[in-house]
């Protein structure tokens, strides 16, 4: 298959395009998707390509938003709602959790929830409170969710075709400060496009990346990064700067976890840093130290350290005082490499 | 901290905080006097294409078929023949024999939870015969009727309620949440309202595919309050939904009277008024004005004129549930003197006055549909009663979280297995 140079929005972009063209059930809606295409264009021209009553505008309600894509999936439609920031997604958690992630539980099959829910989220694009958020860890703990998280344009399409396949549903956020290049984790420098990037040489058909598998993304000996989203080329740069043979793997998908790619590494790594954007306290950090101890323990050398948000709301101003950048990175790896 | 209080401006009123509160406590003797009753002739039924602008009226009054003599008359009369009405007042007669035997099973200790019907079987029992079979409903929890209109079979319906071996949904919902597709029959939440977004999808859905089935869906006049009642009617009227939305006003959500859901303005159909939706105020215990109300708002989404909102106007006659005590909190001889009757007599008056009917038939078929009930009962109880050992199989427990058991799943449920073996002893095996 024939690839091309895409960005992560032209990525996923292009996973809904393929999956229209091949599953007549597939339907895209949310707010301003529609003729505009989009906030951040990731819906451009597919509302010209594939008609009204399949990629659609929506009005501004998310419960509405999910819970219609929730009655669409009983019709037997394939919904991929948007949720414009992952910051939006709280009016439609009622929907989310108490139905489309029940849904198959409680009727025992008889109705399924098979809907993609897309949403941009994370900070470092001067965002402020409402539109930095990122709230994984608050559906990684609803049984009956799958929550996945691309970090480049390859996986962005090839995971996003397999989500809007899956029959369960699928929160699928997209880590916003990436759509256009990668980010090394340093505001003030030049960014990066994502031509100069492996993984912006997309197939122009269709994929699958499988769910619940994560990628290593560094091969290395010295300690295992746990990582997702944008956090993922933040980590890459702080060790190749610091020479640090450090193996860091990409999560992709949340839940469910890879046990088994994280365990084999700490196994053999004997040390692990977990990194993510959002807050600290009840992260989905905290489940993986767990999950790292529990499978782990005996060969850990280090305590598990995290590095994260702080636990406040993401501040505009102080947004880089804020963001787990470099120095915090680095400070955390000292520290598990000390001994 | 500084006092409010000294905050007040001396010269002005001060403020006053309106708590609701019902007309009638324990120990008052309920009047209804004043709620008005209109005619039958009083609304006039419009074309099923009318405009909601031009039939706003609708939302304030109060549609009725049967008279108070029990004579059916009026624009709204359905015509239906003496048969139809024969087959509607048995099902209404059934859902309360079934109603009936499910309360004292419960009370029995045979299952946890049991929701009765009693006084609104018209709102679930007539709207369920004027649609087609192949509508989908998305009921709340009160819409046992709707079932048993569609011949769903009492003993599915009962296995459920037992959690038992022959309950199709593993034992995993609160009894009374079916789920029925099959029958047109969408899982019951339990979780207010959150069906009435997911209707309109479905309708949405259906006009998007060019399909002909609309869809249909309850609530309380309680839960009108909630968030996706609104979301529900937002999106339907922006994109003409081919549903309806039944409101069931049965005065009363657990202890909250229907003030607390904004009743003391305006009535509940006129929430359609300002979504620019049709509206229609019903007399919920006129089985005949319920049919001909959703058979006029189903043939209007049918032609693509778009969704319709139906108060139907009616009391709860018993308990929320089996869990509540009705008599802690409202007058205890309301239902005796709710103005509008009971669903079951008024249509078996009104049969009877036809020369349909008389009380011999009806009393010698409420014997045989309790008896049906009671067969059905002793069917169900062969596959076992909640808490008796004849649940699922354990291992269901982690079975439908996901249509592929991820790999802590599979972990949790050996150790729930392990659980059961070091209660059960090391010869205990899964059934």
């Amino acid at each position: 298959m024939s690839t091309e140079t895409m960005n992560m929005i032209e990525a996923i972009n292009s996973a809904m395009d393929v999956m229209l063209e091949r599953d007549p059930s597939v339907v895209v809606l949310g707010e301003d998707v529609g003729y505009f295409g989009g906030v951040f264009r990731a819906t451009a021209g597919l509302q010209r390509k594939y008609g009204k009553t399949r990629v659609f505008d929506t009005p501004i309600n998310e419960c509405g938003i999910v819970g219609v894509a929730v009655g669409m999936g009983a019709y037997g439609l394939r919904p991929v709602p948007e949720i414009q920031f992952a910051d939006y997604i709280y009016p439609g958690l009622d929907q989310l959790v108490s139905e489309a992630a029940r849904l198959r539980y409680r009727s025992a099959g008889d109705f399924i929830a098979p809907l993609t829910v897309r949403s941009p989220f994370g900070g470092g694009i001067f965002g402020g409170q409402t539109h930095s958020q990122s709230p994984e860890s608050m559906f990684t703990h609803v049984c009956g969710l799958k929550t996945v998280i691309p970090s480049t344009p390859y996986d962005a399409k090839g995971l996003l075709i397999a989500a809007i396949e899956d029959n369960d549903p699928v929160i699928f956020f997209e880590p916003k400060r990436i759509y256009n290049g990668p980010f090394s984790g340093y505001y003030d420098r030049p960014v990066e496009p994502w031509a100069k990037h492996a993984a912006s040489a997309v197939p122009e058909g269709y994929y699958r990346i499988e769910l619940g598998k994560a990628a290593v993304v560094r091969a290395g000996e010295a300690v295992t990064v746990l990582t997702y989203g944008t956090m993922v080329h933040v980590a890459m740069t702080v060790v190749e700067e610091q020479g640090i043979d450090a193996e860091v793997i990409d999560l992709r998908t949340l839940l469910p976890i890879d046990i088994d790619t994280i365990a084999a590494s700490v196994e053999k790594t004997g040390r692990c840093l977990i990194i993510h954007e959002a807050t600290r306290t009840s992260g989905f950090g905290a489940e993986l130290a767990a999950l790292v101890q529990e499978r782990c323990f005996y060969q850990l050398e280090a305590p598990v350290e995290r590095v994260t948000g702080f636990d406040t709301p993401y501040p505009h101003s102080l947004e880089w005082a804020y963001f787990p950048g470099p120095v915090r990175i680095a400070t955390a790896l000292a520290k598990i490499l000390k001994d | 901290m500084s006092d409010p209080q000294a905050r007040r401006a001396p010269n002005l009123t001060p403020l006053e905080l309106h708590v609701p509160e019902p007309r009638f406590r324990p120990g008052d003797t309920a009047d209804f006097s004043d709620i008005v009753v209109p005619d039958v002739d009083a609304i006039v039924r419009p074309a099923e294409g009318a405009k909601p602008d031009t039939i706003r009226d609708l939302a304030y009054g109060l549609v009725r078929v049967l008279d108070s003599d029990g004579r059916a008359g009026g624009s709204w009369n359905p015509g239906l023949s003496t048969d139809r009405k024969l087959a509607m007042l048995r099902t209404m007669m059934l859902v309360r024999a079934f109603d009936d035997r499910m309360f004292r099973a419960q009370r029995q200790g045979k299952t946890s939870f049991y929701m009765k019907s009693t006084g609104e079987e018209a709102t679930s029992v007539a709207t369920a015969m004027a649609l087609d079979r192949g509508d989908m409903c998305f009921p709340s929890y009160r819409q046992q009727g709707i079932l048993i209109a569609r011949d769903y079979p009492l003993v599915r319906m009962m296995n459920q309620i037992y959690s038992n071996r022959g309950d199709h949904l593993m034992g995993r919902q609160l009894p009374i949440m079916y789920s029925a597709p099959d029958h047109g029959f969408f899982s019951v939440s339990g979780n207010l309202a959150t069906q009435y977004p997911q209707a309109v999808g479905w309708a949405m859905a259906s006009a998007a595919k060019g399909d002909t089935r609309i869809a249909a869906t309850w609530c309380g006049e309680g839960s009108t309050a909630e968030g996706d009642f609104h979301s529900a009617l937002t999106f339907a009227a922006v994109y003409n939904a081919p549903v309806i939305f039944n409101v069931v006003n049965n005065q009363w959500a657990i202890s909250s009277f229907s003030g607390f859901a904004g009743g003391e303005r305006t009535t509940f159909a006129a929430r359609a008024v300002g979504y620019g939706v049709a509206g229609l105020r019903v007399d919920g215990n006129d089985p005949l004005a319920v049919y001909a109300a959703m058979e006029w708002a189903a043939n209007r989404a049918r032609t693509n004129h778009g969704p319709t909102l139906i108060e139907y106007f009616t009391y709860r006659a018993e308990g929320h549930s089996t869990s509540d005590d009705p008599s802690a909190y409202r007058a205890a001889q309301e239902f005796a003197a709710w103005p509008l009757g009971d669903p079951v007599l008024r249509l078996k008056d009104h049969l009877i006055a036809e020369g349909a009917w008389d009380e011999d038939r009806h009393a010698a078929q409420a014997a045989a549909l309790e008896a049906e009930v009671k067969a059905a009962q002793k069917e169900a109880e062969k596959l076992g009663i909640l808490g008796h050992g004849m649940h699922q199989p354990f291992e269901t427990m982690f079975q439908d979280v996901f249509e592929d058991m991820p790999w802590h799943l599979r972990e949790q449920c050996e150790q729930m297995l392990a659980e059961q073996r070091a209660k059960f002893g090391p010869d205990w095996e899964p059934r």
